[in-house]
């Protein structure tokens, strides 16, 4: 830690003074395997002279003994510290390394390129705010750096520093590094980065890591490093809606009643009127209690306990809110999805669902589409399987409080728990709650026991949720169409029909005889996918209209 | 207006949020207490976390019967000024094996007194989640350990397959007999820890300060006598030094450095001008490559 080392000799509270005004990235490296991420970070470390003396000796005898450079120093050894990673050479589970400058505090994580281990990279990538995605110079864009990409954007990552590694083994040639840039910014392009640097570097003799590099003239920006300390990361949570989930009620005696969490967005003050998201009762903050003594404000990010002016109901699993902004409350929140488990998703089978506000146990009940990380385009499928991301239904058995993740990382994220063995198969970010009266649904009259079923379709939005499910339709049943519904279809609007087997095709082939209406018949999974439309009418973009020419 | 946090605010807040999530979902928390300035931030960080009600959990400190008698005193004090309840238990087996840190090599008594008395505690009060105060930045095998990090009934920690963690939502599901690890001094550095007991003005061991001590000279390191159990080999003698403490833990395995430091601002300007790693005046790690690895996956913290 050699940095400033002067004003730590002449004036050491001086010096901590400084450190404490310091603002904290965190940032991840990226990209597929053997691009030279931890190498990367290994220089990093290591010319910003944040490696000790003893761990010095100790890189030197790893690195002849399990080196990748030939007995040379090998700076991934620096990162990947686990036996079986220094065994195979590659990075298996993130790694979290912390270094400062004059100017920042830094969190970097590590992340594997592997395939295998996405969800190692996923879970480095969730906390961070930028991403240094790698490539090597020699092979260009590969489907893992398309993948992280689209993960990196998934979490919320604005930044992009798209670092064209082993520019030492193309002769730091310009022209193939303009070429990998301008491809990558084309693919990018959907992903809505708010800022991608291209960098020419080579980590392991450190150019245009810590100084711009002789090799790389043509280069006119700046080092990774200065790069680093510069970027301005949006922070817009204080100016977002007042977000408490309520994580613990601290009862010590019959006269304190604090409700403790982690201020998720907006600001409080004691005075301010708060309102509970699942009950709606309102009242207004007495105190902020510390241990350092009460606050006057309390903002995003800091873990506090309030007291409130009244005795209402609040327990884990709330939030407080400003009454004038509510969160989404609902059972039916709409999300993307990360596959991380190599059991594939069983739709319909229940998950615990845990949010900012605790554990809820639902189901994904469709999977709208996957998308393709190479392409970017979305394919029909029945299950995600692992790695795999797309856009799912979710019901819950009771309704959570969200925001859209977009708004807010913390109320708008979830992973999904199996329920048998525990483990985290899937991480979840909220896209909206789609109204109840704005999907198709099913009306059933009633009727007696042993006649068929007479269900009507009605209530269709213009929007892309348009799906009938109806792999649960025990016994026969008959289909009727409502007038709204026949308009929608007019208009160009397709509708999607999910069914258990063909047994029940024959009341959606009624159905459309009856209406003229065409349909495309689809096998997906076990199950039967039937796509209802008018014909001679050009489809609007909506489901099911993935490109591939159904 | 607003107000950014600072990187010790965030880390505060990170931590707090953890010592929640575990006594919101656990039955039967517990926070190892090893007397050393980690635990001590630790401590306090649990103390901010439920003010104004005590911790709801107990300390545990698993005694291996040589610790500084210093260490032992502190104890004592910040049991009592926190209003917790404290636990120690020493692994009696070894005790009776005469199981020493002289006798048995380092190694092996790690694993006796440390490990082994530590499984002991956790099966005999049926802990399902423990708290401890390791930090990322002590060691390249930390760096890879996940905040909540799981347990199988025989305390073994599977490396290769952590659950992926993401956000702050930590997955604190387990079987009757597993276990969670939980680290909330995670994302910490070793500055950090000292930043903060400068500003919150934490109480810490004396031994931390420098003042002179008797030493003797042994493998290299400067050992403390701190009672009669340190038999002196030919040629060994006590020496009176000013010397201080940059990690604390059985005396006769925890090297001193020589130093005039006695205050934190200067404890604070000598760690930031050295050029070793604080764990280097630690035994245990030196005994192989790897060593904190096994040991972690073997069952120790
Ligand atoms: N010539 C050259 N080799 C490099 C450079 N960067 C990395 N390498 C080598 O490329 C190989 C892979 O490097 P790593 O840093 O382990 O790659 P990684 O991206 O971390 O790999 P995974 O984590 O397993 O995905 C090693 O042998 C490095 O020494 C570079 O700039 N130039
Ligand atoms: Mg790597």
């Amino acid at each position: 830690m050699a940095h400033q080392s002067e004003l730590i000799e002449k004036d050491i509270l001086a010096y901590l003074k400084s450190q404490e005004e310091k603002s904290l990235l965190r940032f991840i490296t990226c990209g597929s395997v053997d691009d030279g991420k931890s190498t990367l970070i290994g220089r990093l470390l290591w010319d910003s002279k944040m490696v000790f003396e003893d761990q010095l000796a100790a890189l030197e005898a790893d690195s002849k003994k399990v080196g990748t450079q030939g007995g040379a120093i090998d700076y991934a050894l620096l990162l990947d510290g686990l036996q079986a990673e220094r065994e195979q050479g590659i990075t298996i589970d993130v790694a979290y390394r912390f270094f400062s400058t004059d100017r920042r505090k830094f969190i970097v994580a590590d992340t594997p390129g592997h395939e295998q281990y996405t969800r190692n990279m996923v879970t480095g990538a969730s906390t961070a705010k930028v991403a240094v995605i790698l490539v090597d110079a020699r092979k260009g864009l590969l489907t893992q750096t398309r993948r992280h990409s689209f993960l990196v954007s998934l979490v919320g990552i604005k930044h992009i520093v798209l670092a064209i590694n082993k520019m030492d083994l193309i002769g730091y040639d310009e022209e193939k590094f303009r070429a990998i840039e301008a491809d990558y910014r084309e693919f990018a392009a959907p992903l809505g980065f708010t800022s991608i640097t291209a960098l020419p570097i080579s980590a392991l003799n450190g150019d245009n890591i810590i100084e711009k590099s002789g090799e790389t003239p043509w280069y006119q920006g700046p080092p990774l490093l200065h790069f680093l300390e510069t970027v301005q990361v949006e922070d817009d949570r204080d100016e977002q809606p007042f977000r408490l989930p309520v994580q613990w009620v601290n009862r010590p005696n019959l006269d304190f009643r604090g409700f403790c969490g982690t201020v998720a967005s907006g600001t409080i003050r004691p005075g301010d009127e708060i309102r509970v998201a699942s009950s709606g009762q309102t009242s207004k903050v007495a105190r902020i209690v510390t241990f350092n003594g009460d606050l006057d404000e309390a903002v995003a990010g800091q873990a506090v306990t309030l007291t409130l002016e009244d005795e209402i109901d609040i327990s884990r699993g709330d939030m407080l809110t400003r009454p004038e902004a509510p969160p989404l409350y609902t059972r039916h929140p709409e999300a993307h999805l990360v596959w991380m488990h190599d059991e594939p998703l069983q739709p319909g089978q229940l998950y615990l669902v845990k949010t900012a506000t605790g554990v809820t146990p639902g189901r994904v009940t469709a999977v709208q589409y996957a998308v393709d990380v190479n392409t970017l385009e979305q394919k029909q499928v029945a299950t995600l399987g692992l790695n795999e991301i797309g856009l799912a239904r979710i019901e819950l058995d009771r309704p959570v409080s969200f925001d859209p993740y977009g708004a807010n990382r913390d109320t708008g994220s979830f992973i999904l728990i199996d329920r048998f063995t525990n483990a985290t198969v899937a991480a979840g970010m909220v896209l909206n709650a789609p109204d109840e009266s704005q999907r198709a649904h099913l009306s059933a009259g009633e009727s007696n026991p042993w006649a068929p079923r007479r269900i009507t379709l009605d209530a269709v939005a213009a929007t892309n949720l348009n799906l009938v499910d109806l792999t649960e339709e025990k016994g026969l049943f008959i289909l009727d169409l409502a007038q709204s519904i026949r308009d929608y279809l007019d208009k160009g609007n397709r509708i999607l029909i999910r069914l258990r087997d063909l047994s029940q095709l024959e009341p959606v082939a009624q159905l459309a005889y009856e209406n003229e209406l065409a349909f495309e018949f689809d096998r997906s999974g076990d199950g039967v996918s039937i796509l209802l439309f008018k014909r001679g009418t050009t489809p609007l973009k909506g489901y099911g209209d993935d490109g591939t020419g159904i | 207006m607003k107000k950014n946090l600072t990187h010790l605010q965030q880390l505060e807040a990170e931590s707090i949020h953890i010592i929640r999530e575990v006594v919101a979902e656990f039955d039967n928390p517990v926070m190892l207490y090893s007397i050393g300035k980690d635990s001590a931030v630790m401590l306090h960080l649990a103390r901010k976390a439920f003010y104004p009600a005590p911790p709801p959990f107990p300390l545990l400190h698993v005694d291996t019967t040589w610790k500084f008698r210093d260490m032992i005193e502190f104890r004592g004090r910040m049991a009592k000024e926190s209003g917790m309840e404290l636990l120690v238990h020493v692994n009696e087996d070894g005790v009776k094996k005469g199981v020493s840190p002289f006798t048995h090599g380092s190694a092996l008594y790690t694993d006796v007194m440390k490990t082994e008395g530590l499984k002991q505690a956790l099966d005999k009060y049926k802990f399902d989640a423990a708290f401890g105060g390791a930090r990322r930045d002590e060691e390249k095998s930390r760096a890879k350990e996940r905040i909540f990090s799981f347990r199988s009934a025989h305390h073994r920690w599977d490396p290769k397959n952590q659950r992926p963690e993401l956000w702050s939502l930590y997955n604190t599901r387990i079987k009757p007999g597993e276990s969670i690890r939980v680290f909330p001094l995670s994302n910490w550095t070793e500055l950090d820890i000292w930043q903060y007991i400068h500003l919150e003005e934490i109480p810490i061991v004396p031994l931390y300060y420098a003042a002179v001590r008797p030493v003797v000279e042994r493998d290299g390191m400067l050992i403390m006598v701190d009672d009669d159990r340190l038999e002196l080999k030919p040629g060994e003698k006590v020496e009176y030094k000013p010397v201080r403490f940059r990690t604390l833990g059985c005396y006769p395995l925890t090297g001193a450095v020589e130093s005039e430091a006695d205050t934190l601002p200067e404890i604070i300007q000598e760690m930031l001008l050295t050029r070793t790693s604080e764990r280097q005046g630690r035994l245990i790690d030196h005994d192989q490559a790897g060593s904190m690895e096994k040991k972690k996956q073997e069952g120790y913290f």
